[in-house]
């Protein structure tokens, strides 16, 4: 079953096209990676399938239930606050910058929106969190503050938080955009370790090597849309001229 | 008049001080809080409504804010102006001068709370008056506090502008007692309560600042 799909999506800002007519759909646990330039609408896109944007036009559907769609004249409805609340329910997002919460220690990072939100059991809360934060190999760190913690750190902080509230798809924006080599071998080795929770993931990254390895299908995108798509082996090996001058010598070296 | 006389009057000042300090925090602290979100509101008849509010206040002295809060009742409606009305009107005056300035405080430090952080609570499913309360409040608090710890002590000393109305606080008792007394002890003993009520207010708000120091 498709867990997620979006039709004929397009955003501009200021007049400024950045996706022009993608359609894009996640089917359960599968993996999928977005590639592309950058200002290719990449990260417009992943944040118009969470709804932190709004789509100019288009539709957006989150296990068979319509979250965005056109109405006849083309204008943009958006389901009632209620219906959003629980599709959104469906995903969790994993911030380039990780946007942890300062003043919360980790454990209660991960475990204050599962509590205060889904009103679920605090003992079996604090304990699925603890169980993550081991998964992350970060046992030790649940009472330190974020600002204690290293960007690797913080990353795996805030995919354990986004986890905690059971999503069926964890999209991620970059997610290691802003460590450095050491620190983001950390961190993809975590979402690495994920693909057997059976989540789907979209991940979208400048890591070729980390796509190519963990998706079941990569997705390349320039100007707004989508130039091909496909499983690794195939992208990474691509005649497309586009596809070709972005992924450079390191397509050369995978042919 | 002896020595323990002129402090026990004193000392009757002090708490009529004491008593608009309280008074006005408690009262301007919310207060301020709405006003900025009027300020910071969508409506642009509101918000214009509240800026122009905003200026008037902080644009003007908080002495004449005082006289009109206090005279505008008998020249705008020719309300009897009773004695009684005199405390009052220097505790509405400062309230509602110094909510203007809280206001402003509140807005600059909720402005300065970086877009991820409303991203990430929308994400994790907060509604906006948890996401505010939970996440984005307790972060301005601690952003805010050295702003907010000038503008305390800055209200200490401004108590003193309830003179002119004829409030008996401290200082215009300090001043008759000079007068009338020919002595300067009544000033020197208001300056040293004036300046021992800001070392408590300092010591207080740097031990809040403190406290919140546990994060970054």
């Amino acid at each position: 079953m498709k867990l997620m799909e979006m039709n004929h999506v397009q955003k501009s800002f200021d007049g400024v096209s950045v996706i022009k007519d993608i359609s894009l759909s996640v089917e359960e646990g599968e993996i999928v990676s977005i590639i592309g330039p950058s200002g290719s609408g990449k990260s417009t896109l992943l944040r118009c399938a969470t709804m932190l944007e709004t789509m100019d036009s288009g539709e957006l559907i989150y296990m068979g239930e319509k979250a965005a769609w056109n109405d006849g004249s083309g204008k943009m409805l958006y389901a009632s606050k209620k219906d959003l609340k629980k599709i959104q329910e469906n995903y969790g997002l994993v911030f380039q910058n990780f946007n942890l919460f300062p003043h919360f220690s980790v454990i209660k990072n991960i475990t204050d929106a599962p509590i205060s939100i889904q009103k679920r059991d605090r003992k079996e809360t604090y304990q699925t969190g603890r169980e993550l934060l081991k998964k992350m190999g970060l046992e030790d760190k649940e009472n330190a503050y974020p600002c204690q913690l290293s960007g690797g750190q913080c990353q795996r902080v805030a995919i354990a938080r986004a986890l905690a509230l059971n999503p069926k798809i964890l999209f991620f924006d970059e997610p290691t955009s802003a460590l450095d080599p050491e620190l983001t071998g950390e961190v993809l080795k975590v979402i690495k370790s994920l693909a057997d929770l059976d989540i789907a993931m979209v991940i979208v990254t400048h890591e070729m090597a980390f796509a190519r390895d963990i998706s079941h299908r990569v997705i390349f995108m320039a100007d707004g849309v989508i130039v091909e798509e496909g499983t690794p082996e195939v992208v990474f090996a691509s005649d497309n001229e586009r596809t070709r001058s972005f992924l450079g010598r390191y397509g050369e070296m995978l042919k | 008049m002896s020595v323990s006389m002129m402090v026990s009057q004193l000392a009757a000042g002090m708490f009529v001080s004491i008593q608009i300090f309280v008074v006005t925090l408690i009262f301007s602290l919310p207060l301020g809080m709405i006003v900025a979100f009027g300020r910071m509101s969508k409506n642009p008849l509101l918000q214009g409504i509240v800026k122009v509010y905003i200026s008037i206040m902080r644009g003007t002295p908080l002495m004449l804010q005082l006289m009109v809060v206090y005279f505008g009742p008998y020249y705008l409606f020719g309300i009897k102006i009773t004695n009684s009305y005199r405390l009052w009107a220097a505790l509405i005056g400062f309230v509602i001068n110094y909510a203007a300035y809280f206001a402003e405080i509140y807005r600059s430090g909720i402005q300065s709370m970086p877009v991820g952080q409303y991203e990430a609570a929308k994400m994790l499913g907060y509604g906006k008056v948890q996401t505010f309360f939970k996440i984005i409040l307790p972060q301005v608090i601690k952003r805010i506090l050295p702003s907010v710890t000038n503008e305390v002590i800055t209200l200490v000393k401004d108590t003193s502008l309830a003179f002119t109305i004829s409030v008996l606080e401290m200082f215009a008792i300090a001043k008759a007692l000079a007068s009338s007394q020919t002595s300067l002890i009544p000033f020197a003993a208001a300056g040293i309560f004036y300046y021992v009520f800001n070392l408590v207010v300092a010591v207080g708000m740097d031990y809040a600042e403190k406290k919140l120091a546990y994060y970054q």
